[in-house]
């Protein structure tokens, strides 16, 4: 096989890889960008997985072609519901953010599990069918790209790439995304020009909270199939991503993109001989190693939003 | 003496709300919180093996709390300390599966490796940080799934255990850290020596912080790293020796799992003790001793909650679910603060108020302006 | 109408302070009225009040004779009211027109290209040069100050509250500055100038309202007060101006440096070949705006960062390979600029701060493990030769002291180490004139105790107070050396402009 017939192959899988990361960095970008922290993106993820799995599950039968939108949907609100625990702590009390965000990551994950138990027993909730493949008619026809992208598409994945062109409007060409950055960078020139902080990091970390839920909620109906309690350090992943992608959001796309491609090349590397002689360890480390140096490197010209991070006290300037 | 107060305060009201959470969670399922928490407590404390059996599991929350509240102290955030037990209970395992030597020098080297398996692993986030200002909490995350997946395949490459592939070989007896004279004392539980090494980590610790010079420094880095750095103290080399210290304790905390309440590692597994000690040091008040003692409460309710279970089918997540609003409620601590003051002021506002009525007014008070 | 804006009887109290105690003021249409008061008198907050980022407990706030309340910013802006803050409330990495337009866009879409045409259209009626397109962090700080200008003029302002104008300004650029305000009034706005320069007072303000501790003392006819009698007003007693001091005695050199060059963080030359100077038993001033080279000259002297070319010696030995602690050892002390940030450590108490620089050494320590004992009986000595004022004496936490006795417990620590060179930055920055007194009278005394002395300061009048010598720096250059009996501030404030003596105006 040559390295064609290969990318071709495992293009599908990383893109099913990469769409929760996308969508989970995403969210973790407006929460940074309005000033919040917000390392519980792996919490809420699961939050959105638990959610989706019992409402798909109890509506599958019912009606089965409603019921994988309607379940994420309902990931998407749980995502936004539980994060109100991030945002009030951060917000309202100035609670220190990193400590409030590995609250949310433990709560999400004992809490669903808890519940869960007392459905099944298992603690496991699988779903009959996922999200069905379709390969969209004329476009699949186009030479390079018809293949890699519209042959055997989920149709959520053109709705991720959606939010993710609709964010970059609006944070970079709307009043709402400029207050926002502000609020990220100096909250207290935003507060002295009539913005209300307390508001925006609201918004803020209530986007993430239903990006990531949407996130979790992908997993499940593309390619787990059930929920288990955990998603792998996927949340983790994407904040490594959303700092290798210098929180802006076309960075992102690309910083998620070349992780789904990294894990999905690890997965796979013991089934296609070409990849099996790179010893699976390096593989499976790869991502992480490459956001230390991503890291590294971009340490000194950190576009981190200024005032991330940092409590907001009023009357400060 | 107030600070001291204070915090004592706040972390006590911080487990009633995370026990009453749990109640109320107990409660939703249908269950009743009375016979959930009696069970819960019963499974911890019932026997003398059952106390053993806490203590043992409080072994490494107190090492992974200690690890997390001394990075704490000194400014860091270790979230990696899942990481360092990995690769230090890996350390500490391979030495016991190799090496032969009287029992005495055995367990010395296996704690030794321990340590350092530990120490190393928290040096490159520290030196990351002190370096090049790589925010510690992303880079111990990323050390936490290296570690993983260094286990996930040397394990199985070099150690493999005899019936499972998840698993190492178990190591012999005599390089366990379980002793004979522990076993008899509590029944045959999961005691073992680790719980010395884990006293004695807390006094050193305790120690260090705050009566030497190296204390001092590294406080003062943690608090405030530009007057650190203008009075003259080596800042670069105070973060990463901090996270060396830190990571090192995680590290102890693995080879007292791994090679003392277990007798082998597990691959696919990511110690959740690991972020157990940060809600240990958080309500600990990141103080040595208060990170035994909560150790020792989070450790009776881990070790209750099977029993719980078997008694009542409340999940035993519930456990896990009350730490994390533990947690919660210890971040938000500003809240009790403020309730508590709250409640204070009212109540003082009353006494005022009573005085108020009882003294005559002087017409003659009126403040020269 | 009498007045464009009353505040009548306000009272804000915060947790353990009343900030405003029934403070007065009223300011008339198309009047230049100064707000005057020592740092921490109340000022800013009663502004802030005005300006909706806090409520008033009690009082009330008229605009052109009707009562208002005045919640968040945004209506203070439609009520006219605007601030140009002493710290500028800019965003870094925005656009001018982008921090001018915000809050106040116009549409959920951005039209930046109508904004950028309208801005242009305001400098240049108001005769406020800018570039609409340039980013905040890449202009200078007087253009800076324009665009917080601008900013309330965008929003049709008609009453402006100026906050502590002129800290970071040039001599100059505050002589354009005051002929920026004179225009605003002429154009029909009032201006409210909130600050603690009495010469600059008398030099624009019709009337003048005066704060002291939070209390209303009264309000003044600028052209019928002396600066005397506003200082004095200010202060609640007689103020001496001038620092009661014998001529300096100067002897050996004990700080020397040539030509040096070192470079700032963003790779720019802070200092170009710089020299200068300081002898046992003298003050040696240096002189600039903020933002010449002052700060990387006192970190290459200190340790803090390290040079490109040049030396720097004490007592003849040279030091720029030296560690930090080695500098300290060697005889250095160092009052930093932020007390907070570099100074002290808030956490810590009183008792080790004060041991910051000397803890490792004995008797306070041995063997790595500090002595609690002799650090007592030695920290207790300082707190109480430099009269630090604390709660709970060496056990007080750092962050409960007032900015004064913070200050007097560094300067208490640096001066107990019995140093050769003293380096002092901004010591009396934010402290009230009783603070300022006795910080002075301390320098002083340990010039004539025969220590060397290097000041570095932005206010003028504390260099001419203090120093035997001035030293002007501009843009990383020595512009000029001179006796202080042999100049005055205007001379002084051309050379801070980088003009040397001697050249033309």
């Amino acid at each position: 096989m040559n390295i064609w017939q290969i990318i071709s192959q495992i293009f599908p899988y990383a893109i099913i890889l990469t769409m929760p990361l996308l969508i989970t960095a995403l969210g973790g970008l407006f929460s940074e960008r309005s000033g919040v922290v917000n390392i519980g993106l792996e919490g809420l993820m699961v939050v959105g997985f638990f959610a989706s799995a019992i409402v798909v599950k109890g509506l599958e039968n019912i009606f089965p072609t409603a019921a994988i939108p309607i379940g994420l949907l309902a990931g998407v609100v749980a995502g936004a519901l539980f994060s109100l625990l991030h945002a009030f702590a951060s917000i309202n009390l100035n609670a220190n953010q990193i400590i409030s965000g590995t609250a949310i990551n433990m709560m999400a994950g004992a809490l669903t599990v808890y519940l869960a138990r007392t459905i099944t027993g298992s603690g496991n909730i699988a779903i009959r069918i996922g999200v069905i493949r379709h390969t969209i008619p004329v476009l699949s026809k186009i030479p390079i790209i018809g293949p890699l992208f519209f042959t055997q598409t989920y149709w959520t994945t053109w709705i991720i790439l959606l939010i993710v062109l609709v964010s970059w409007f609006l944070l970079y060409k709307t009043s709402f995304g400029l207050r926002l950055r502000a609020c990220g960078e100096h909250p207290s020139s935003a507060a002295s020009s009539g913005v209300n902080v307390y508001k925006m990091r609201y918004i803020g970390v209530m986007i993430s909270g239903a990006f990531a839920g949407l996130g979790g909620s992908l997993i499940l109906v593309t390619y787990s199939g059930e929920f288990n309690g955990t998603v792998a350090g996927l949340g983790f992943l994407s904040l490594a991503a959303l700092i290798f992608g210098q929180w802006k959001p076309l960075g992102v796309l690309g910083a998620t993109f070349f992780f789904g491609f990294a894990m999905t090349i690890a997965n796979v590397s013991q089934v296609v001989p070409e990849l099996a002689v790179i010893p699976p360890l390096i593989l499976k480390v790869f991502p992480y190693v490459v956001t230390l140096l991503a890291l590294v490197l971009f340490s000194k010209s950190s576009q981190a939003p200024k005032a991330v991070g940092q409590p907001y006290y009023p009357g400060q300037g | 003496m107030k600070q001291k107060n204070n915090a004592l305060v706040i972390a006590v009201s911080a487990v009633v709300l995370g026990l009453l959470a749990g109640a109320i969670l107990m409660a939703l399922i249908g269950s009743n919180p009375f016979e959930g928490y009696t069970y819960l407590f019963k499974g911890g404390l019932m026997s003398v093996e059952r106390i053993g059996n806490s203590i043992a599991t409080a072994i490494t929350l107190i090492l992974t709390g200690l690890s997390v509240a001394f990075a704490f102290k000194t400014g860091l955030f270790n979230i990696g300390a899942a990481g360092q037990m990995l690769i230090g209970g890996l350390c500490a395992t391979m030495v016991a599966l190799t090496v032969t030597a009287p029992r005495p020098i055995l367990l010395l080297l296996i704690l030794l490796a321990g340590f350092a398996g530990g120490a190393v692993w928290g040096a490159i986030p520290g030196y990351l940080k002190a370096r090049f200002n790589v925010h510690e909490v992303v880079a111990t995350i990323m050390m936490n799934w290296i570690a993983y997946w260094i286990v996930y395949y040397v394990v199985p490459a070099y150690f493999k255990g005899a019936y499972l592939e998840t698993e190492s070989r178990l190591i012999p007896v005599e390089a366990s850290l379980k002793t004979s004279w522990l076993d008899s004392l509590f029944n045959g539980s999961y005691i073992n020596i680790g719980i010395f090494v884990a006293i004695l980590a807390v006094i050193i610790i305790q120690i260090i912080l705050k009566k030497t010079t190296l204390g001092f420094e590294l406080k003062a880095v943690g608090y405030n790293r530009d007057a650190a750095e203008y009075a003259g103290i080596k800042v670069n080399r105070n973060v990463i020796l901090s996270m060396v210290i830190a990571g090192s304790l995680a590290g102890l905390a693995g080879a007292t799992f791994y090679t003392g309440y277990a007798s082998n590692i597990q691959i696919g597994v990511m110690p959740n003790q690991g972020f157990d000690g940060i809600a240990v040091a958080l309500l600990g008040a990141t103080e040595p001793w208060g990170v035994f003692v909560s150790a020792l409460f989070f450790g009776l309710l881990h070790s209750g909650k099977g029993f719980m279970n078997a008694m009542t089918s409340i999940p035993p997540e519930i456990s896990d679910t009350i730490i994390a609003t533990i947690i919660y409620f210890t971040a938000t601590s500003v809240l009790i603060g403020r309730v508590w003051s709250f409640l204070a002021k009212k109540r003082k506002r009353k006494e005022q108020e009573k005085v108020i009525d009882q003294t005559p007014t002087d017409a003659s008070l009126e403040e020269d302006k | 109408m009498e007045y464009v804006v009353e505040m009548l009887n306000i009272r804000k109290e915060f947790p353990g302070v009343v900030a405003n105690d029934n403070v007065t003021l009223q300011v008339k249409p198309q009047e230049i009225h100064a707000l005057l008061g020592e740092n921490g008198a109340g000022k800013s907050t009663l502004m802030s009040i005005l300006f909706g980022l806090y409520h008033a407990d009690k009082g009330s706030v008229k605009v052109k004779g009707k009562e208002v309340n005045i919640t968040d910013p945004n209506i203070a802006n439609e009520l006219g009211i605007g601030m140009v803050h002493q710290h500028f409330q800019l965003v870094h990495n925005f656009t001018v027109t982008e921090n001018i337009i915000m809050g106040n866009e116009g549409g959920f879409v951005l039209n930046v290209k109508s904004a950028s045409r309208k801005i242009q259209e305001l400098s240049e009626r108001y005769k406020l040069s800018i570039d609409p397109n340039a980013k905040i962090e890449d202009i200078s700080v007087g253009m800076q100050q324009r665009v917080e200008i601008l900013k309330m003029l965008y929003r049709d302002a008609d009453v402006l509250i100026f906050d502590e104008p002129t800290a970071v300004l040039t001599p100059q650029e505050i002589h354009e500055l005051m002929g920026i305000m004179k225009n605003l009034v002429k154009e029909g706005k009032s201006i409210i100038l909130i600050t603690h320069k009495l010469k600059e007072i008398k030099e624009i303000a019709e009337r003048c309202t005066v704060i002291r501790r939070g209390k209303y003392i009264g309000t003044v006819d600028v052209a019928n007060t002396t600066q005397q009698e506003m200082a004095s007003m200010m202060v609640g007693r007689e103020v001496s101006f001038k620092v009661d001091k014998d001529p300096g005695k100067p002897e050996e050199l004990v700080l020397d440096i040539k030509n040096l060059t070192v470079l700032n963080s963003r790779k720019f030359e802070a200092l170009k070949n710089f020299s200068i100077n300081v002898r046992r038993g003298e003050i040696v001033g240096l002189a600039g705006v903020e933002g010449n080279g002052q700060t990387e000259l006192v970190e290459a002297v200190t340790g803090l960062r390290d040079i490109v070319s040049g030396e720097i010696t004490i007592h003849g030995e040279d030091i720029t390979h030296l560690s930090r602690r080695k500098r300290n050892e060697l005889g250095i002390a160092h009052i930093p600029e932020d007390r907070q940030k570099h100074g002290l450590v808030l956490e810590f108490t009183v008792g080790e701060n004060l041991i910051l620089k000397s803890y490792y050494q004995e008797p306070l320590s041995k063997h790595g493990f500090l002595n609690q004992d002799k650090i007592k009986e030695h920290t207790e000595r300082v707190v109480e030769v430099f009269d630090v004022r604390s709660g709970q004496g060496i056990y007080s936490p750092a962050s409960g002291l007032s900015g004064g006795n913070q200050q007097k417990a560094i300067v208490g620590r640096e001066i107990d180490m019995d140093p050769d060179l003293l380096i002092a930055v901004q010591p009396t920055r934010g402290l009230d004139v009783g603070a300022i007194e006795y910080i002075h009278k301390r320098l002083v005394e340990q010039r004539d105790n025969g220590k060397a002395v290097l000041l570095v300061s932005l206010e003028l009048d504390e260099i001419f107070n203090l120093s035997d010598r001035i030293v002007v720096i501009n843009s990383g250059e020595m512009i000029d050396v001179v006796k202080t009996e042999d100049t005055n501030e205007d001379e002084v404030g051309l050379m801070m402009a980088g003009i040397k003596r001697g050249e033309g105006r």
